[in-house]
């Protein structure tokens, strides 16, 4: 058995190939099939190094496996009390108890060399072609692309766009093909180029994760850890988030679009256009008209649709004394966030006009009728 | 032995006990109503992923669910299951006529249903019971925690002081109490790795101590430890939390070693193979076991060298691991085996513990893990090593011992109902979470995609039917002890050895008053 793992050894990646072919183009020709069983190569270099070098463990498992539970099973059919035997009476041997030891070790050893060369490739992040500075909050992502040369950046957030109807308890609409793994805006990257993403949090620890692209990595506040990945396919490929991070920890998933080099800067060149923010003055009827699908959007995760919040978890707005009383004060908790609590400071994620449009919201929603219209430029003015 | 009186009547026999025995009972009692309690979590857990949607749970709950699920089944039924397994062993394995430290030993007990009736009490408190996971990383348990944490905080401390203090009494009875000519490496092997297990809890349940009292400070002292806004750091937390946590897995798998390595001897009808071996390998793992930790951690962001140390100090485990394993097989090899409840499950033991330890070599590599980490086929491997590890041998040690503890035979067919039910069960539960696993589910989400859902059903299950095998099980342990045959053969096992084999069934209220002479 021993031998054999060798020989797998050896001819690794041949070996390996082959299982794989006859593991992934049979059963599971479709990565996003029911019956998927394995992990997918997915589309770059390195994911397909971490799946040979899981294959290969996978057989060397099969085979230990094998002779183990072999040799168990020989015992417990023929060495019974039933049979008639009179038992043994040895009970140690320094040889066999030596190769035991010291075979493993070697099996352990032969794997740990392929795992430590895939590693140093996995933590090379240098000359990147892309920097998507990536931070989780509870429970959507932003994307923020960098520049490279101190140029314009833009920024957004991708937050789930399965309708809760879908999945809320007593639930009837029927669930679409991507249920749960769709957002409203996907993150884009360009095929064939090295994206770095650098990953932070700006709440609790989550992780973003992106089977196919050979991405994972922890979000955690107050750090930036980066990853990196050449896709070579273009496609769309989706993932969640991997850290439990509070209530909706599974209602944040990714979608990454891989798209052609060309077809990327002009997503780029419409994003930097489309992202100011629209300083005109509105009338209170178009700001709750507005505000209530942000709101819904943003901030119905915690306060709830109703403005109720969860009681002792998250505080309701309807009828409290932020929603109610000074203009400024309910700025500066949207704008700065609650230091010491799950409130975050959303100036940093929202654009000026929808940042009043949810404020106009919440003070005249579910009976909060105070009739105050917050303008784009009243939180343009209260961040100066 | 006519100078010593029997136990007090009513109440005042538990409330006020030190006889080891008694205490035993009332730890093995404690432990199987936790042991239903956190499992009835676990169906919950199931019944909501039987299918995609939301039926039962809200997310919220869900999450207290799963941390509650894990918290109640590794502090309140597995540990002071084999807390109490000791208490009733230890001394009768070691000719000795109690516990060292009998006062202690009750406070030990007493303590677990106060803490556990302080940390379940938190269901009932604005914003729920603790719903960060048992992992409890800060943040999410500090700053963004309902405010029942402060109670969970104190119901691991009441837990942690139990621990320690059990695991003194342990170590001080091995270490003075053993009868004339029983020298250390004539102790019965479960003793063995009690006594290592001892040291392991002396050594980590202080750490986990002042991570919660970090956590405290920084909820309600406006200290920031774990808070990277006042200069403190997230991933210190895990650093801590996981220099309990990974010795606290070696806590809980390492007494169950200690029992399969008692039973399939005795259904061998031959001496254990490699017994110093064992014992050797049994001490490597807990060493190990405390330069490991961070593999728990491969995703956080740590250095290249950082990962690669971790990496290959986990692989190292894979050989005192292994050596175990073909020890027990070489035990059976060239025996008489019979297949008696007991040695069925230590033999699926052996065989589902093995799967575990495997699935652990593959997370143990760090570049693969990158994919593995959070997803379900880490919860499938910790199951297999957990659940098919401690309490599979959990279960063999009550069939094992049952008929001396109570002077009563267990029903062998309902004893192999049971066992090829939960057996049948488990499997049906926790493989096909290997699949979604690699398939890309993540762990601790009340939700999936749809692409999960026929492997997910076949979890909740097969879990429904394990569940239901623990049902079997609680039946033949009170059929036993109400109804079960009369067994007063000091003997039970054809094949057994050791002193616990040498008094009479039911054991005596007290034992080994004169200590016997071992040879």
């Amino acid at each position: 058995m021993y031998l054999s793992t060798n020989q797998l050894k050896k001819r690794r990646f041949p070996a390996a190939a082959l299982a794989l072919s006859t593991l992934s183009t049979g059963a599971i020709a479709d990565p996003s099939s029911r019956w998927q069983t394995n992990l997918s190569p997915g589309v770059t270099e390195l994911g397909q190094e971490v799946f040979d070098l899981h294959m290969l463990v996978v057989w060397i498992c099969v085979a230990i496996s094998v002779a183990v539970f072999g040799v168990l099973l020989y015992v417990l059919i023929n060495h019974t009390k039933a049979s008639g035997r009179t038992p043994a009476t040895f009970h140690e041997s320094t040889v066999v108890e030596l190769m035991w030891t010291i075979v493993p070790a070697l099996i352990l050893i032969a794997i740990a060399v392929p795992a430590t060369n895939t590693l140093i490739k996995l933590y090379d992040s240098s000359d990147s072609d892309v920097d998507i500075l990536v931070t989780g909050y509870q429970w959507k992502w932003k994307y923020e692309y960098l520049s490279k040369d101190g140029g314009e950046t833009f920024s957004f957030l991708s937050i789930l766009s399965t309708p809760a109807d879908q999945f809320e308890i007593g639930a009837t609409a029927e669930k679409g093909e991507n249920y749960l793994l769709e957002v409203d805006e996907p993150l884009v990257i360009p095929v064939n180029k090295k994206v770095r993403f650098l990953v932070t949090s700006a709440d609790v620890l989550h992780a973003w994760w992106v089977p196919a692209l050979s991405v994972k990595r922890d979000a955690v506040p107050g750090y930036i850890n980066d990853a990196w990945t050449i896709p070579q396919k273009e496609g769309i490929y989706r993932g969640q988030c991997a850290e439990l991070c509070g209530k909706d920890h599974g209602f944040m998933p990714i979608v990454v679009k891989v798209v052609s080099e060309k077809e990327y800067e002009e997503w780029v060149a419409s994003k930097l256009s489309s992202s100011k923010a629209d300083l005109t003055e509105k009338s209170l009827d178009e700001l709750v008209a507005s505000g209530e699908a942000l709101y819904n959007k943003n901030c119905s995760g915690c306060h709830a649709v109703n403005g109720t919040g969860i009681p002792g978890v998250f505080p309701a707005l309807k009828g409290s004394s932020i929603a109610l009383g000074d203009v400024n004060a309910h700025i500066d908790v949207v704008v700065n966030g609650a230091p010491g609590t799950a409130m975050s400071a959303y100036g940093a994620q929202i654009k000026p006009d929808e940042l009043a449009a949810i404020i106009t919201y919440e003070r005249n929603a579910w009976g909060n009728n105070t009739g105050d219209a917050v303008q784009a430029s009243d939180i343009v003015n209260f961040n100066q | 032995m006519s100078e010593h009186h029997g136990p007090a009547t009513g109440i005042q026999r538990w409330l006020y006990a030190t006889n080891h025995k008694d205490i035993g009972t009332m730890y093995l009692w404690f432990s199987f109503a936790m042991f239903f309690l956190g499992g009835s979590f676990a169906m919950v857990i199931r019944a909501e992923l039987f299918q995609p949607g939301l039926q039962l749970v809200e997310p919220a709950f869900f999450n207290q669910m799963t941390t509650m699920h894990g918290l109640i089944m590794v502090f309140g039924a597995v540990m002071p299951a084999f807390v109490g397994l000791a208490n009733w062993m230890v001394p009768l394995m070691i000719g000795a006529p109690d516990m060292a430290l009998p006062r202690m030993n009750n406070l030990s007990f007493w303590i677990l249903p106060f803490a556990f009736a302080m940390l379940v009490s938190t269901f009932f408190m604005e914003g729920g019971a603790p719903a960060f996971g048992w992992t409890f990383y800060a943040p999410l348990s500090t700053t963004y925690a309902p405010p029942s944490v402060t109670f969970f905080i104190f119901a691991v401390h009441l837990l942690g002081a139990s621990s320690i203090m059990g695991s003194i009494n342990i170590i001080v009875t091995v270490m003075n109490l053993r009868a004339p000519g029983m020298t250390y490496m004539k102790l019965p092997l479960f003793v063995w790795t009690w006594v290592i297990t001892a040291f392991l809890l002396i050594a980590a349940m202080p750490v986990l101590a002042g991570a919660v009292t970090m956590m405290l400070t920084d909820i309600h002292f406006g200290t920031s430890f774990f808070s990277a806004a006042g200069g403190g750091d997230p991933v210190m937390f895990q650093h801590i939390f996981w220099f309990f946590g990974h010795p606290e897995v070696y806590i809980i798998i390492l007494p169950a070693f200690g029992v399969v390595s008692e039973i399939i001897p005795t259904f061998s009808r031959k001496r254990l193979f490699g017994y110093s071996s064992m014992v050797y390998a049994t001490a490597s793992i807990a060493f190990l076991s405390f330069i490991v930790w961070a593999h728990h951690m491969y995703t956080t962001g740590m250095p290249l060298a950082g990962e690669l140390f971790f990496m290959y100090a986990t692989m190292l485990i894979a050989v005192p691991t292994g050596v175990k394993v073909f020890n027990w097989i070489a035990t059976m090899f060239g025996g008489a085996l019979t297949f008696e409840t007991p040695m069925l499950f230590c033999i699926a033991f052996v065989f589902l513990f093995t799967l575990g330890g495997l699935t652990g070599v593959m997370l143990s590599l760090a570049p693969v893990d990158f994919a593995y980490h959070d997803s379900y086929f880490v919860v499938a491997h910790f199951h297999y090593t957990m659940v098919a590890g401690a309490i599979f041998s959990m279960s063999a040690a009550v069939y094992y011992w049952l008929p001396k503890w109570s002077g009563k035979m267990y029903n062998e067919t309902m004893g192999k109902v049971h066992f090829w039910v939960a057996f049948i069960g488990f499997n049906l539960t926790f493989f096909p979470q290997h699949f979604v696993g690699l398939a890309g589910m993540p762990r601790r989400i009340p939700d999936y995609a749809l692409q999960f859902a026929d492997f997910n059903m076949m979890s909740s299950i097969g879990a429904f039917i394990y569940g239901f095998a623990q049902l079997l099980f609680l039946y033949n342990v009170v059929q036993t002890i109400r109804k079960g045959k009369v067994n007063t053969d000091e003997k039970t096992w054809e094949g057994a050895e050791g002193l616990e084999w040498t008094v009479p069934s039911p054991a005596p209220f007290h034992t080994f008053s004169t200590p016997p002479t071992v040879k």
